[in-house]
């Protein structure tokens, strides 16, 4: 008869502390999220920033048509996506790293985590939607604030 | 018993961490990332105008373009070059087997990638919101 235990025999349940632990791997992912999007957002924000202020005439140039002339094109439309979805997500797990650390009452924290979660909803549905649903050539708008390929 | 001559909280010298490099540069990761996202909300809630129409759009882009606006944005986009250096430096850091050795000198680094970027950058946007052509 053997001393050892058989190993197929189910283990006793360990006691785990409730609260303590996260559910899951979430908290990793994040972080991992963090550094992975971040380099991403290097490229799209750099190249924006450059395209809109640097080159050309910079600031001073951005009008309407200047953007629907940028948005005609597919390649700005997936840039612009891309940026807006990947900086909304790490803005907002930015700000939620935050206010985990400086609000300390629960309510208070419930209530600014959850305006937090709404303007993420509200912006990156908006923004998604202008994206897609935007018509470079409105009717009945004077020609002269459209881009120049609305006339031709 | 004469009570030791009242010296003032000594200073946490020698800490690893607190009140040095590390300390500093991620305060400033914070401040940047937390201002950077309000400006974001705001951008995107104008650039949508132009679904309303375009007079809407340029009339509130036009706020961009005055001196003060002008200004704002070279502060922003130092706060953007900031960050985006500095969380490249994070990711060394975590990932370089070498990283944390070298943390205050790629902190340094980072100050001078700043300084350079935003030499090349001001001067250009300045005289883009100041006339001048």
């Amino acid at each position: 008869m053997s001393l050892v235990a058989d190993p197929k025999a189910p283990r006793p349940p360990r006691a785990r502390p409730s609260r303590l632990t996260t559910r899951g791997n979430t908290e990793l992912y994040g972080w991992v999220f963090m550094r992975a999007s971040g380099v991403v957002l290097v490229v799209l924000i750099f190249g924006h920033l450059f395209v809109n202020l640097v080159a050309g005439e910079g600031v001073k140039a951005i009008d309407f048509g200047f953007v629907a002339g940028k948005w005609a094109s597919p390649f700005w439309q997936v840039w612009d996506l891309l940026m807006l979805w990947l900086a909304m997500i790490h803005g907002t797990n930015g700000v939620r790293t935050i206010v985990n650390d400086y609000a300390e009452k629960d309510t208070t924290r419930m209530v600014l985590k959850g305006l937090l979660y709404l303007a993420f909803v509200v912006v990156v549905v908006l923004g998604t939607l202008v994206i897609f649903t935007f018509d470079p050539c409105p009717s009945g708008s004077p020609a002269d604030l459209l881009p120049s390929f609305c006339t031709e | 018993m004469a009570a030791p001559a009242a010296t003032p909280a000594r200073k946490p010298v020698g800490t690893l961490y607190r009140g040095r490099e590390g300390m500093w540069s991620w305060v400033a990761h914070r401040v940047t990332g937390f201002a950077i996202f309000f400006f974001l909300l705001v951008h995107v809630l104008d650039t949508s105008l132009v679904r309303i129409s375009p007079e809407a759009y340029n009339d509130v882009i036009g706020t961009y373009k005055n001196p003060v606006m002008g200004l704002g944005e070279a502060g922003l986009v130092a706060a953007i070059v900031f960050h985006a250096f500095n969380g490249l430096r994070i990711i060394l850091v975590d990932f370089w087997a070498k990283g944390p050795r070298y943390q205050r000198v790629m902190l340094w680094v980072v100050m001078g990638l700043f300084v350079v970027t935003m030499a090349g950058f001001l001067p250009r946007h300045l005289m883009h919101v100041f006339g001048g052509e």
